[in-house]
């Protein structure tokens, strides 16, 4: 079952890529929908206590110790989740435009979809990196080929950045593979178990924890690794933003709960401070930096940075609501950003621009969007009762449980997000019409079922937040359980 | 019972989704009726539970579901019906009530009519979690939500700039506010691992807490009370708030949501009561800002800015009863005053709505005879707020100076009266200014002069008559009369039993009144002699005195904030954004990107192509080799 | 035969061979001549060569001997192939220059 999670979207993208005579669209809605399907099937007959639902194991490389090992535990089915509720999303976004070659596009799109539903679901180190990995290359396409101006070189610097990043996490997990224990066919193995049973000296632990802190700080992205990240989004086309920004930065925070702490949890004590020192500044300093900008998509990006440490800090500060927390917030992150660009990409489109100096006024001439927008944003600014603020409170609370004063700077969002959010709404929504907002059209029907679905959705995971609690509360038990600080 | 307590805030949230999904096409009647009859039934709901509470039953909880829980970081979406949340239900609900209906007349004709009540009813679900709320983040809901409903209706009117910036200040100031708020239930939920009132507050004397950690969470939670309830440092925004369409005014920034503070407070008492501390610095505040605002007020010539100013003024004298530790004293005010500012709002939106817009009142003037049931009405409330004897904020103005003079002595008494005082000044010159005299205002205005439809006149009336008649839900004991301190005994299961002016001889205590009364009346009179007898007109602003124009220019609070604050941080967020982004980090990152280039375009010079340099490079390494095992 | 041999020193062999051996690499790394080079090629086998026969004397080893005959055959097959590209080079572009040779260069 797990496996069709993979299988589905990676026949998908074969298909696509290979024919061109396919109606590209239906293709890749279907097989977005079906996978959706399937992950509504998944949770319906999940078993919440922690350990893994569905899991697949081939063999792969016995000799080695790798196999092809899969399995959904609580973290693992959110993640799956989020990636294949915003899929159809994303896939019906992309329609709004007309790309050439689109056949190409979906296919790449799937093909990553069938990826970080790998990433999300692989027990095994090996298949984790490679998969990890495997991510990288349509969304490296996607945003060469469709992308804005300079995107070759935007889009080289983000590949690098993230691939030089993740050969350090490569050189991390053969340092905690060499320590493993045997399976029983190699003499080492890497089975999470293994990998987590792994015994290291305090010095090797460090670096193994730097290994992977690179690699996923690069992703997420944390300051002041971050640099790629807002050229990336406004160069990307709409679908390639949403999908780095609402899915593909997860498999950052996801890698620290699954493989970073797990794996060197005694090096946490001499570089957590670090870290979130790290993720809390880059709280207030992307917030900060979001506050005058002028381009609509890099202020959503920055944002970005800012709403992923704090996610960051709540996950490294190890302790049970701050995780849960995280957990519950990339699920609304998710949501709330991919809704976010696609507004963006919506007003881009009407005005011709993405500066907002160029807009205003849009509210009068299209309501709809404006109160769809309006939604989202107070999503994004965690208002109660929307999705993001169970999230937020929890995340907060987790890092205001490790150092007080920490929780009060990172409780700076609150206020910075709210001034550039709302700034942003205001310089867009409000004000009379300028010449390129003379005569906006509404939301379209395509717009209204992709923002519809948004925002319900943050209505509803808003008010009722507990179920996504539930749904990890076993396995994070389970995960702070097995590591020992 | 548990469906009817989750209906008072869900029906009104149901009246928002349907006027906000459909009302764009229903006509105005059926949303106008739509948004005040859902507010009708929650009152008339609100009511029936009142009855049951004043009968004597036990406060009742309701648990709808859990909202969140990460082990015993349980949050529940959860009612707690007492005294005190009945009596702010009743609050909110009665005077949200006519001020929905009052809407139906004022709004007519706008474009956004159906979403004007859409958000109206959104703020009343809000105000009503607020209220209702179980727990502290039931409250941080409410808090967070009416804020928003706040920017919403501030900035109703969006397409003038102006208006979308004001509520966007409005709505981070109070997140400012909100952020004390937050750390504070984080503090609560440290020291009482529970965010339910029940739980804090039986948990409380068990602990036997440092005062000091008390101190902190009281002051945490205050920090929320500043920003909501518009107190120095953070009134700026209520004034500013005044954009938004005139019932709004009465509504949220002046009868319920700015009272959210106090009912913080209030209901956090028990803290508060072991923190004196942090009542002394929640009575100082309120002082300063009462006195502040009342100041101000007596300069500007907006008529919304005065009552504006007047809110934050008597929203100060609220925070001195706190400060006292007279909760009841406080909440009789907070009532009083609802009654009254709701009222003076809707008449000031009666005046505005027949001059066409004019907020000036340097441009109006002799509307007595045009407006009748508009004057009287503004009267009433004008002589209730100035504490005239006999009306409600007499009583209620009286029963907080009472307990000041008890709780601090004479001279927090004499500044305190004194913000009483400057209340009766700025209301009558605005009263004498605004309805005695000739008119000034354009030929124009006087032929369009005329009552307002009966829809909005009625509601008038009524919260005329409680303006009147508000006094006698708490009467002085001194009276002894059948019925004294009703409110108070009412409120005490969950306000307590403090009221620091029982200690008061009978005697002093007429004393103090008969002088604050004598103050009032004496402003008054000044005021009917300048602005209704000589017909003094507030002079333009080059005219001014020196220190009329710092009054005038609001003591520069605003300019203050721009350079310290707004300004420092946009340039911070530029120099950020130009030299530590782009130029340090991406620099930096770009710089490796070079330097491997570089790096490589020197090496290329080897591979020239030339055997014989490669032939050479060979030899000279062989050479090197065998030095080196030679050597 | 054998003892005239070892009448001299083996350092002087090693002398010899290592001289003609750096004139050789000098050749190969100085002169323009493509033949000269080739020739110099030659000569650093050579120096190889009287190695090691001169080993394979001293230590009455036929191994180094036999060594040398595949040398020899060696560089007689590349001495061929070599003058004959030579030769084609020759008369398609009138020199033997290799600093002129350069077509092939990245």
């Amino acid at each position: 079952m797990a496996l069709l999670l993979v299988l589905l979207p990676l026949i998908g993208s074969i298909v696509l890529l290979a024919s061109r005579a396919l109606p590209a669209r239906m293709v890749a809605s279907g097989i977005a929908l079906a996978n959706l399907l399937l992950t509504g099937f998944l949770l319906m007959g999940f078993q919440a206590d922690g350990r893994y639902n569905y899991e697949v194991s081939l063999p792969w490389i016995p000799q080695a110790g790798v196999a092809f090992r899969l399995g959904l535990d609580g973290i693992s089915m959110l993640m799956v989740l989020l990636t294949n509720l915003l899929a159809p999303l994303i896939v019906l976004s992309i329609g709004t435009r007309d790309y050439d070659r689109e056949g190409r596009y979906y296919g790449l799109v799937l093909l990553m979809l069938a990826a970080l539903n790998g990433v999300f679901m692989a027990l095994d180190g090996l298949l984790f990196y490679v998969f990890y990995e495997m991510a990288l290359i349509p969304i490296y396409f996607i945003c060469a080929i469709w992308g804005g101006e300079n995107r070759i070189r935007i889009t080289l610097k983000f590949f690098l950045y993230t691939f030089v990043g993740s050969l350090f996490m490569l050189v991390a997990l053969l340092a905690v593979y060499y320590q493993s224990p045997s399976d029983g066919v190699a003499a080492h193995s890497f089975a999470w178990e293994a990998l987590v049973a792994a015994e290291l000296d305090a010095r090797t632990a460090g670096w193994v924890m730097l290994g992977f802190f690179l690699a996923f700080a690069v992703k997420m992205p944390l300051f002041p690794f971050h640099t790629w990240q807002p050229d990336t989004y406004v160069s990307a086309p709409a679908g390639g933003t949403m999908l780095l920004s609402g899915i593909m930065l997860k498999m950052g925070v996801y890698g620290v709960i699954r493989w970073m702490i797990p794996l060197a949890p005694e090096a946490w004590h001499v570089w957590a401070p670090v870290f979130l020192g790290l993720a809390v500044f880059g709280i207030v300093y992307a917030s900060l930096i979001a506050l005058k900008q002028s381009d609509l998509k890099r202020l959503i990006a920055y944002s970005s940075i800012a709403h992923v440490g704090l996610i960051a800090a709540g996950v490294l500060v190890w302790n049970k609501t701050g995780m849960q927390g995280g957990l519950l917030q990339m699920l609304a992150h998710g949501i709330n950003v991919v809704g976010l660009f696609f507004v963006a990409d919506a007003l881009e489109r009407r005005v011709g621009s993405r500066a907002l100096f160029d807009m205003g006024g849009v509210a009068r001439s299209a309501p709809r969007l404006a109160a769809l927008y309006f939604i989202v944003t107070l999503g994004a600014i965690a208002v109660p009762l929307t999705n993001g603020f169970a999230g937020e409170f929890l995340l907060l609370n987790g890092v205001w449980k490790y150092h007080y004063a920490l929780g009060a700077a990172a409780g700076l969002t609150i206020i910075l997000g709210a001034a550039y959010m709302l700034r942003a709404y205001g310089l867009a929504m409000f004000g009379a019409a300028g010449p390129y907002t003379e005569a906006t059209p509404d939301a379209d029907r395509r717009e209204l079922i992709v923002l519809g679905c948004i925002a319900a959705l943050v209505l509803v995971l808003g008010f009722f937040p507990n179920w996504a609690l539930a749904l990890t509360d076993g396995s994070v038990n389970r995960i702070l359980g097995a590591v020992q600080l | 019972m548990d469906i009817l307590i989750a209906l008072i805030p869900f029906l009104p949230l149901l009246g928002a989704a349907l006027n906000g999904l459909v009302g764009a096409r229903l006509p105005e009647r059926v949303v106008g009726w739509l948004g005040s009859g859902t507010v009708l039934l929650s009152f008339l709901f609100s009511v029936y539970l009142f009855a049951h509470l004043h009968g004597g039953a036990e406060p009742i909880r309701t648990t709808l579901y859990t909202f969140l829980a990460v082990d015993s970081f349980h949050v529940d979406f959860a009612f707690l019906i007492d005294p005190l949340s009945v009596w702010m239900m009743l609050i909110v609900t009665g005077v949200g009530f006519p001020i929905h209906v009052y809407s139906i007349g004022y709004m007519h004709g706008d474009a956004g009519f159906w979403r004007f009540f859409a958000y109206l009813n959104l703020f009343i679900f809000s105000m009503l979690l607020l209220v209702m709320g179980d727990n502290l983040v039931m409250l941080f809901f409410g808090w967070e939500g009416v804020g928003l409903c706040s920017y919403l209706l501030i900035g109703f009117w969006y397409d003038n700039r102006a208006y979308g910036k004001a509520a966007r200040k409005a709505f981070i100031m109070n997140r400012i506010g909100d952020l004390g708020l937050l750390l504070g239930l984080f503090l609560i939920f440290d020291i009482f691992d529970s965010f339910a009132y029940a739980d804090i507050f039986s948990r409380l004397p068990v602990l036997r807490l440092d005062p000091a950690v008390l101190t902190i969470i009281g002051l945490l939670l205050f920090v929320g009370a500043i920003g909501k309830s518009a107190q120095i440092p953070l009134f700026t925004w209520l004034p500013d708030a005044m954009a938004g369409p005139t019932p709004v005014s009465a509504l949220i920034h002046a009868a319920t949501m700015v009272t959210a503070g106090i009912y913080l407070v209030a209901r956090c008492h028990p803290i508060y009561s072991l923190a004196p501390t942090a009542l002394e610095v929640v009575a100082f505040i309120g002082l300063l800002t009462s006195l502040v605002a009342g100041l101000i007020a007596l300069c500007q010539n907006d008529i919304k800015k005065v009552l504006a100013y007047s809110t934050v003024s008597q929203l100060g004298l609220m925070f001195v009863a706190l400060g006292m530790g007279a909760y009841a004293a406080a909440m009789f005010h907070v009532t009083t005053h609802a009654f009254f500012k709701a009222l003076l709002f809707l008449g000031a939106g009666s005046v505005i709505h027949a001059l066409g817009g004019e907020q000036d009142i340097r441009r109006m003037g002799g509307l007595r005879r045009a407006l009748p049931v508009t004057y009287w009405t503004f009267l009433l409330a004008t002589l209730a707020i100035s504490g005239v004897p006999l009306l409600s904020g007499f009583f209620s103005k009286d029963e907080i100076l009472a307990n000041t003079f008890a709780g601090a002595g004479t001279g927090w008494w004499v500044l305190s009266a004194l913000g009483g005082g400057l209340t009766a000044l700025y209301m009558s010159r605005l009263l004498f200014v605004t309805f005695f005299g000739n008119f000034r205002g354009t030929e124009e205005q006087r032929a369009h002069l005329h009552e307002s439809p009966r829809v909005m006149t009625i509601p008038l009336v009524v919260l005329a008559v409680l303006s009147v008649a508000g006094g006698l839900l708490n009467l002085p004991h001194l009276l002894h009369v059948p019925g004294a301190e009703w409110l108070a005994h009412f409120l005490s299961p969950s306000v307590g039993e403090s009221r620091p002016a029982h200690l008061l001889s009978a005697q002093t205590e007429w004393l103090l009144m008969g002088a604050a009364s004598l103050l009032a009346l004496s402003a008054i009179a000044w005021a009917y002699w300048a602005y209704a007898v000589r017909q003094s007109v507030p002079k333009d602003e080059a005219a001014l005195s020196r220190w009329e124009r710092v009054l005038a220019g609001k003591f520069y609070f605003d300019e203050f904030y721009d350079w310290v604050i707004v300004r420092p941080v946009e340039r911070l967020s530029q120099l950020l954004h130009y030299y530590a982004d782009v130029w340090a980090i991406d620099g930096l990152v770009n710089g490796v990107g070079t330097a491997v280039q570089r790096i490589g375009v020197e090496f290329r010079r080897l591979q020239n192509g030339n055997i014989e340099y490669y032939l050479l490079g060979m030899v000279v390494g062989a050479v090197l080799l065998f030095l080196s095992l030679w050597l | 035969m054998l003892d005239v041999v070892k009448t001299v020193p083996i350092d002087y062999y090693l002398w010899l061979s290592c001289a003609l051996f750096c004139i050789g690499v000098f050749g190969v790394l100085i002169r323009r001549n493509a033949l000269v080079v080739l020739m110099c090629v030659e000569l650093m086998l050579n120096a190889v060569n009287l190695l090691l026969a001169a080993f394979s004397t001293y230590l009455s080893d036929a191994q180094g001997q036999i060594l040398v005959f595949f040398i020899m055959v060696v560089a007689a097959a590349e001495a061929a192939v070599g003058l004959g590209i030579l030769v084609m080079i020759f008369r398609n572009t009138h020199t033997t220059d290799i600093y002129l040779l350069d077509k092939l260069r990245g």
